[in-house]
């Protein structure tokens, strides 16, 4: 038995020298090798942005209506000031639609009644979004109305990115003196609420988007350099910093080369947080009528003029509101998916 | 014997208080002096908190000691003013952090954390020439060419030191503060590390400053040992010396404290404690004991340590 299982085993398997191939260094390389694609910093970040469907959605929700608030003189199928009082409070019509409140129909009383023939229009003129008391076109009034709001944001997010991270990291870096009589001055800086610096600024100029702008020029800022600060006050004493000071390095360096990039995340939320809360502002002083003056739209008068006349002619309330609705969902979506992708370490 | 060597670097009443003048002074580093010689690795141990990383960041310029003088090659470290002698300074004299996770920019790849210290001295006059660069100093330090263009995250604890002693390489500095360079990592890492940094010791012709609390370690890596605890120097003597010739009852206590892998040893071992003297108004200062053995100690104690001295040779 023991001789037969030797002999099967002599005649299968026959071990020569020439069968082992000798370890060589290279295969102890390998054993450090990353198998992941090595990227550009772009790259990986867009390549990580493109797995948030909602991020991308947002991107190019935004792309589309910053192109239309900047092409509003091409797009806008009317005059959004001109007035034509035979036309006013006409409910939305589209041609080839017939569906209620896109027809150009409107209840009255109990009965639903076509507008346009109750008011003479003739049969080849569409209000898309309808019009407002005084015969003015909505579709051209929202565009218009978008461009300030989104010139707005733009504003508010350059003054966060400019004084805002300035402030906050030379106060944060320099520290202990500096540091203290900085935050004084911020300290007194936001203890004068917007709407007062507003108001006084109505002795001076004209109420309208530059007090707006000087406003969140004087006040905007702070809460950007107050988060920017703290988070360079932990950063300063990482040992990766040190490492550069070591190094040599000077501190502008270190803010763009070290310090900025590791914010990145709580600089783009800030902003889009900022974004909002600028949108909302303008609105806000429209609504109470010291912010853009009367024929000029804008979400927030356009939204205040809506309001009024909510029950009867609802339309004139809905758009302006979804438009600002759909604008801050997609900046807070996008920021979102924006922090996530700057960050190498989120993988997926 | 060590007269003849030269000093690299000279630490003269190095004194470091923090919040200085106010109720939180904190002494963090009072009054220590010591120098270290060309070519040498020079362990500094003590307890946490006793200031050692301190003693070396006042010593690499981070930070602006209260009193005292700090000299590297001739000159004093802190009257250093002019871009181009700081900048010089920075080149020779260099750093390794404690902890690796926190030592590399996570947000810049490989070969740009590297290649800081090329870029701040001008060291390459092109791109190919910084990459070539980048890729010698990580087969230097035994790591793969490819990794320059990752990020710091795609790295284990062991690799990254790596590349953080790679980055302190690269200006090609004479002197290094190691700063606990090893502790974060895992023991058999460690032992990578501290003999990576043996070998680059004799192929670069480096001087270190090897801080650490991990005696069997300093004692494997260090020429000289320095003990500190609560911001003094308490005991300065050749590697040997001190560990098996301890004089100052801090040493033994930190001696009493490392474990051996020997259960027979381990199972009788007491750690002996170390209760600080009560000042009674004589001047303690180092004191030397044995030619090249500093003891911190009052003048009334000397004969009995150099008796406990010369107990050990029996």
């Amino acid at each position: 038995m023991s001789n037969e299982n030797h002999s099967v085993a002599d005649e299968t398997i026959k071990i020569s020298p020439d069968m082992f191939e000798r370890a060589t260094g290279a295969q102890k390389e390998d054993s450090e090798k990353i198998a992941a694609p090595s990227l550009s910093f772009l790259q990986d970040s867009w390549r990580r942005l493109k797995k948030n469907k909602a991020a991308v959605l947002s991107l190019i929700v935004l792309i589309l209506m910053m192109l239309a608030s900047v092409a509003a003189p091409i797009l806008a199928p009317r005059d959004p000031n001109a007035q034509v009082i035979q036309h006013a409070n006409l409910p939305p019509k589209i041609p080839g639609v017939d569906i209620n409140g896109l027809n150009g129909t409107s209840v009255a009383g109990t009965t639903r009644v076509d507008k346009y023939e109750q008011q003479n229009v003739p049969d080849d003129v569409y209000y898309f979004l309808g019009t407002d008391s005084l015969g003015r076109d909505l579709l051209s009034r929202i565009l218009y109305g978008t461009r300030v709001s989104l010139l707005i944001a733009f504003v508010a997010a350059l003054f966060d990115l400019t004084i805002g991270v300035t402030y906050g990291l030379v106060s944060g870096w320099y520290g202990g003196r500096v540091d203290n009589v900085m935050q004084r001055i911020l300290e007194i800086i936001s203890g004068v609420p917007n709407l007062v610096v507003v108001i006084l600024m109505l002795l001076v100029l004209n109420p309208g988007i530059t007090s707006i702008i000087i406003a969140l020029a004087i006040t905007g800022w702070i809460s950007m350099a107050r988060v920017v600060r703290a988070q360079t006050l932990k950063l300063k004493n990482q040992e990766y910093i040190l490492a550069a000071r070591a190094l040599g390095e000077s501190p502008v360096q270190i803010a763009l080369k070290h310090l900025i990039p590791n914010l990145s995340g709580v600089i783009i939320i800030q902003t889009m947080f900022s974004i909002p809360s600028a949108i909302f502002f303008e609105a806000f002083l429209s609504f109470i009528g010291i912010g853009i003056p009367a024929p000029t739209a804008s979400l927030g008068t356009l939204i205040n003029d809506g309001y009024k006349t909510f029950r009867f002619l609802p339309h004139l309330m809905w758009y302006p509101a979804g438009v600002i609705c759909v604008l801050m969902i997609a900046f807070n979506l996008l920021a979102d998916g924006l922090r996530d992708a700057f960050d190498p370490k989120m993988k997926d | 014997m060590a007269d003849n060597r030269e000093k690299i670097l000279e630490v003269k009443h190095l004194k470091q208080y923090f919040n200085a003048g106010t109720k939180n002074e904190v002494r963090a580093v009072d009054d220590v002096s010591f120098d270290i010689y060309k070519g040498e690795t020079f362990g500094l141990v003590g307890e946490s908190g006793s200031g050692k990383s301190t003693t070396g960041r006042s010593i690499i310029r981070l930070y602006d000691p209260t009193d005292g003088e700090i000299d590297f090659e001739g000159t004093k470290v802190h009257n250093i003013s002019g871009k181009k002698d700081m900048l010089q300074f920075r080149r020779d004299m260099q750093m390794i952090f404690q902890d690796p996770y926190a030592s590399l920019n996570p947000k810049m790849k490989i070969r740009d954390i590297i290649a800081e210290g090329i870029d701040i001295h001008g060291l390459a006059s092109s791109q190919a020439e910084r990459n070539k660069r980048v890729n010698e100093l990580l087969e230097l330090v035994g790591l793969n060419p490819d990794h320059a263009t990752r990020y710091p995250h795609e790295f284990s604890g062991g690799q990254r030191q790596r590349i953080g002693i790679a980055r302190a390489l690269a200006v090609k500095p004479k002197f290094i503060v190691a700063d606990e360079p090893i502790s974060a990592l895992d023991v058999s890492i460690q032992a990578q590390v501290v003999n990576l940094l043996m070998e680059l010791q004799k192929s670069q012709g480096l001087t270190f400053l090897f801080i650490a609390h991990d005696l069997s370690m300093v004692k494997y890596i260090s020429d000289r040992i320095g003990v500190m605890n609560a911001g003094k120097l308490l005991e300065l003597a050749p590697a040997e010396d001190v560990y098996n010739r301890p004089l100052h009852s801090y040493t033994e206590s930190l001696l009493s404290a490392v474990p051996l892998p020997d259960p027979e040893y381990e199972r009788s071992r007491r750690r002996t404690q170390y209760v600080p003297r009560q000042a009674n108004g004589e001047e303690e200062k180092m004191r030397e004991i044995v030619p090249g053995h500093f003891v911190y100690c009052r003048e009334s104690e000397v004969e009995a340590l150099k008796q406990k001295e010369a107990a050990y040779h029996k």
